[in-house]
């Protein structure tokens, strides 16, 4: 049994009924949960004997603009031991967009949550330091959805007064 | 318009200002907090870090980012493909060659195609090359960062070189744009080919001298050892890639672990420290430019014959000069810089080992000509998360030495 095999048997027993998709594209493996279940699973992935994937190596977003779940959260995960990387993603459909933080899993998903929050707007619940992180503090949108003009939106950004 | 104050809160200010009773003894006797940056020459750019000290001690640090944010992933999805490519350049813009290999060995696995063999040899010895010229800036600064001024007049020297080597092969020194989607630019010629081996050939002398510069010098060495140490743990908990992983004990390397190119044919080690500090991440920079010599050589001698661009006329644009002359060439050229190359629809995650780390491009398409999105795992921003923990409890000068062995490139770090 292949290790992407072992990947989905371990996660199917575990979550069956929240699985939405299990995926491959050109040899990358995504899982598709809902978003209820995001820690659970993160917590799974990293403690297993036989996974542990150690280390969150990406987190990000999509904006579909016009689908009812309209963003979804992507994950990259790394696992040392297998030399794996393995894609997790949830779709969130409520009004502000909000997830589960997974900072308690693992460390390094804290700035790249920011991340995410500061160019989607998706709130991380319990993420410890949820702050902008390219924007100035007070900017008002989320720049990286897809109702965010490429041009910018004037006024958005206090500049220095005119000098008479 | 109603002018806004700046500092939000106005009791505060008002406070601040009526206070008559701070003295320069208050300061030493309590912490104090102090803003280094964003315009502070060793910062390597415009990185920001607000310290909280006691005395000379630090104890925290939050870094603060986006003085430099382009807003690169956005500018990616009203672009096409080919039009991005000069667009990684400005990514880690010391080593723009390897920015570029990685972005187009991305899209081409999502398109499913691969670029002849000449041309990933090419791409191989761009990127190496390239590795040496930023593992050269980032030693140099480092060094000078820390007060051994000389050191950077040598290693830009020797990147010099390595520019020239880039003018004649991609016409521009610095912003190169030399990789194409399913090759590269121009073909590496003999002169080309000589150029390389020469530099070579008198690069290790070079980099024995630096050593010598630098390891008989007690300063340098007494400011760095056992300074700012990243231990292994955390280090890989935090994400940290690249030579600083290396440096904490971690034996990955992308080119080992997930070969990509032709580096599964190539023999070469990884490098590793044991003790994650300061100067154990100036001993891996080091040994790391000394491997991509030995793969350098190795390229070389393996370098095969043949064309330079692949023939999927539907997704890689046609040589130039068959454009002016073959209809079915204009043709497609019209088609690909319009329409763009529309890979199927999916999403594909494609990371290379940068000089500074693991670079990753995510890349999603809706099967239109522009990525429905594009994300950029930037290996400086993901090492400088490490920042706040490698620097408790050192000491204020030591946190310049730390930002310098850290390496991290802000065009990269803010996107």
């Amino acid at each position: 049994m292949g290790f992407k095999e072992l990947i989905i048997q371990k996660v199917k027993e575990q979550f069956d009924n929240s699985i939405e998709e299990i995926k491959e594209f050109r040899g990358d493996l995504s899982i598709t949960i809902k978003k209820e279940k995001i820690v659970e699973l993160a917590k799974l992935l990293k403690e297993d004997n036989d996974l542990h994937f150690e280390t969150c190596i990406d987190v990000t977003a999509i904006d579909w603009a016009t689908r009812k779940n309209r963003f979804t959260v992507v994950y990259h995960v790394y696992s040392y031991k297998n030399n794996f990387t393995l894609r997790i993603k949830a779709n969130i459909d409520d009004n502000p967009p909000q997830i589960e933080s997974v900072t308690s899993v693992w460390k390094s998903a804290n700035w790249y949550e920011r991340e995410t929050y500061d160019m989607y707007g998706i709130i991380f619940i319990n993420h410890p330091d949820l702050r902008r992180i390219y924007m100035p503090e007070g900017f008002e949108y989320h720049p990286l959805r897809k109702d965010f003009p490429v041009l910018g939106i004037p006024g958005s950004l206090p500049l220095p007064d005119k000098i008479d | 318009m109603e002018k806004k104050n700046i500092y939000s809160d106005e009791k505060l200010l008002k406070k601040l200002l009526e206070d008559k009773d701070i003295t320069i003894e208050d300061a030493l006797e309590n912490e104090m907090v102090i803003n280094m940056g964003p315009q502070h020459p060793a910062t390597h750019g415009v990185l920001r870090l607000v310290l909280r000290l006691d005395g000379e001690t630090v104890l925290g640090v939050i870094p603060e980012l986006g003085y430099l944010h382009r807003g690169y992933e956005k500018m990616a999805e009203e672009m096409t493909y080919i039009e991005y490519i000069p667009h990684t350049d400005r990514l880690d813009y010391t080593a723009t060659m390897c920015n570029n290999v990685a972005y187009v060995l991305a899209v081409e696995k999502l398109l499913g195609i691969e670029a002849p063999k000449r041309a990933q040899y090419i791409r191989m010895m761009v990127a190496e090359l390239s590795r040496i010229a930023a593992h050269m800036v980032a030693i140099g600064t480092y060094a000078m960062d820390v007060g051994a001024v000389t050191m950077v007049m040598w290693t830009f020297r020797e990147r010099e070189k390595i520019q020239n080597i880039f003018d004649r092969l991609a016409g521009a020194r610095f912003t190169t744009s030399y990789t194409r989607i399913g090759g590269v630019a121009n073909d590496a010629d003999d002169v080309t080919l000589k150029m390389v081996r020469d530099f070579l050939d008198q690069h290790h002398s070079a980099l024995d001298e630096m050593d010598k510069l630098l390891l008989k010098n007690k300063i340098f060495i007494n400011r760095l050892e056992g300074v700012g140490i990243l231990p292994k743990d955390e280090a890989i908990s935090l994400g940290v890639t690249g030579p600083n992983l290396r440096a904490s004990g971690v034996e990955y390397d992308v080119r080992r672990a997930k070969p990509y190119l032709f580096y599964n044919e190539i023999d070469f080690d990884i490098p590793t420290q044991t003790e994650g500090d300061c100067l154990a991440r100036y001993y891996q920079r080091g040994e790391e430019v000394r491997e991509s010599v030995k793969i350098l050589y190795q390229i070389l001698d393996k370098m095969p014959q043949g064309e330079v661009l692949a023939n999927v006329p539907k997704h890689v644009l046609p040589h130039k000069t068959e454009i002016y002359t073959k209809m079915e060439e204009l043709i497609h050229d019209f088609m690909l810089i319009n329409y763009g190359i529309n890979p199927p629809v999916g999403d594909v995650f494609f990371s290379a080992e940068n000089p500074k780390g693991e670079l990753g491009f995510y890349i999603v398409s809706n099967g239109t000509g522009h990525p429905w999105k594009l994300k950029i795992r930037s290996p400086s921003f993901c090492n400088l998360q490490a920042l706040p923990v490698v620097c408790k409890g050192a000491m204020i000068s030591d946190v310049i030495a730390i930002i310098g062995s850290l390496d991290p490139v802000m065009g990269e770090a803010d996107k």
